[in-house]
């Protein structure tokens, strides 16, 4: 019971991570229909800039940790916003219109430029973070097994919550949110409001890469090692879990972020840690077989 | 009355390969319902979409208040005082009848709203009725209404309309015709329509004009068309 409480927290923090991420590709899918599978080495990205950033303050003499995590989470969003929208209009805007998988083609591209950019500028070798937030709260301890609440996971799991509410609010009640909601929905109506659809789709992969960026900050601070590899393999869950919640919706890819977090943590914790991704895609597979259009998918009924 | 609101010259439009308007010439002055009749895919709707810059005009001018639009981009051009609505109405499904009217709004920034909207819910009373309900869930007739509310929202000074008799209601086509009459006579707007409803349009409309194959055939006066032979045999017999 204990163990199994112990695994819930693991995974709902591991989960929130995915979540964010999975946000990203479900916003892209939504509106311009296309797998970003640049959006995963956009989260490495930004967890490569957390490092930089973290260690350049504390070089800099910075002590206090609330102020250093917050300084960082702005710089690494804010430049990954700016990687967002640069692969948007170098890899993807000059082949709207083109066929289908022209611009799926080109993000597996970016995906490993980004990749060996990473390699060769920050090295192959991991890269390690010296815990910034040890200790937490005991929450119960049986017969010695001690569950753990660490400090570093209710940041995880508190930065995200918020972060997702500013996105939610940004989405549901403002503006913006209703021109990304209406390109999603008819582009050529939305241009016909006067919409600028080709800004909205860019602000769309700022903010997807900005919310990456998070993710890799949180992913670094709750493994405290990176590499220039993180990003496939997360990005690749984070798809699953977009898939999994409905790809489009974005209540869908926070719930599915959480179910394959949870799913890991698990299947690791019960069978064998060496088969987690395989419990984790498995999921994919069965999913898609028996419910096509995921956990929240839409099945659209449009009147004519 | 100075110059024409809308004036296209030698306008041509192509989907692909298929050349879809072949020189069109019209004119719409400040003011007038002119409406745009003729058969399923004569080009009527391209027109309207082309006036809009999507797709671009080929060849040929389009002026919009003295300014030429011809290459502008669309966003730009509806932010000249212009709204369509569209054919097929293109509601947002998955969007609640008050975020389909604030979307109409956007362009001009939120100004006037409240009272626009007023004024919207003055002719199509139903839509404040619906203010919560999806656009997908509407009614075909409601979903009109809410198109051309939509249009409305930006306070244009012309409006396109496409077609908004298709697959509606005899009495549903009336409360819409006569909006359109009441917003023309009471606030000056001028209406581009429009209609496979020939009889109907062109009693409402000062002038008109037949489309055929891509090409301007006739204009008129609404009353000097629906008195011609051809427009009757070609368009009204068997029609109301």
């Amino acid at each position: 019971m204990a163990y199994a409480l112990q695994q819930l927290i693991n995974g709902v923090t591991l989960g929130m991570i995915y979540g964010l991420i999975a946000v990203g590709y479900t916003m892209v899918y939504g509106i311009i229909g296309m797998i970003n599978f640049a959006h995963g080495d956009v989260f490495m990205i930004g967890a490569f800039l957390s490092l930089i950033s973290l260690t350049l303050l504390s070089v800099l003499g910075l002590s206090s940790v609330p102020l250093a995590l917050a300084l960082t989470l702005v710089f690494a969003a804010g430049i990954a916003a700016l990687y967002g929208w640069t692969i948007e209009r170098v890899a993807y805007r000059p082949l709207r219109g083109s066929f289908r998988l022209a611009p799926l083609i080109s993000a597996i591209g970016m995906s490993i430029v980004l990749q060996n950019f990473a390699q060769v500028s920050q090295g192959a070798r991991v890269k390690p973070i010296a815990p910034l937030i040890p200790g937490g709260i005991q929450l119960m301890n049986v017969e010695g097994f001690a569950v753990q609440l660490s400090w570093m996971q209710i940041v995880i799991v508190v930065t995200t919550l918020a972060v997702l509410g500013v996105f939610t609010y940004l989405v549901s009640a403002t503006p913006l949110g209703r021109s990304m909601r209406a390109c999603e929905q008819d582009q050529k109506m939305a241009g016909l409001l006067g919409i600028d659809t080709d800004k909205t789709i860019s602000l769309t992969f700022v903010i997807g890469a900005a919310l990456a960026a998070v993710a890799g900050l949180m992913f670094l601070l709750y493994y405290g090692v990176i590499d220039f590899f993180i990003g496939f393999v997360a990005g690749v869950k984070a798809f699953t879990a977009a898939v999994l919640g409905g790809i489009g919706s974005l209540p869908g890819a926070v719930l599915g972020g959480l179910a394959i977090g949870l799913i890991e943590t698990f299947w690791s914790a019960y069978f064998s840690v060496q088969y987690k991704d395989v419990a984790a895609f498995s999921i994919l597979v069965i999913v898609l077989i028996f419910l096509p259009t995921g956990l929240l998918g839409r099945t659209d009924v449009e009147k004519v | 009355m100075s110059g024409p609101l809308l004036k296209l010259s030698g306008v041509t439009a192509f989907y692909g390969a298929i050349q879809a308007l072949k020189g069109v010439d019209l004119e719409v002055a400040p003011g007038e319902i002119v409406t745009l009749i003729g058969a399923n895919g004569a080009g009527k709707s391209t027109l309207m979409m082309t006036i809009c810059g999507s797709p671009h005009a080929r060849h040929g001018q389009i002026l919009y208040d003295g300014r030429d639009i011809t290459a502008l981009p669309t966003h730009e051009i509806m932010h000249m005082g212009l709204a369509q609505s569209p054919e097929g109405r293109r509601i947002f499904g998955r969007m609640t009848v008050h975020e389909n009217l604030l979307m109409g709004a956007q362009v001009v920034a939120m100004r006037n709203y409240a009272a626009t909207r007023d004024l919207v819910f003055t002719l199509f009373p139903r839509l404040k009725e619906r203010l919560a309900q999806r656009g997908g869930t509407l009614s075909g007739g409601e979903q009109q209404m809410l198109a051309i509310g939509r249009a409305l929202m930006s306070q244009p000074r012309l409006l396109l309309l496409d077609e908004p008799s298709l697959g509606l209601a005899p009495l549903v086509v009336r409360q819409i015709f006569g909006a359109i009459r009441q917003l023309n006579r009471e606030t000056g707007l001028t209406v581009l329509l429009v209609e496979q409803n020939a009889f109907q349009a062109l009693r409402l409309a000062h002038r008109g004009y037949v489309l055929v194959n891509g090409a301007v055939t006739m204009a008129g006066s609404g009353a000097e068309l629906l008195a011609r032979p051809e427009i009757r045999a070609a368009y009204l017999e068997g029609g109301h």
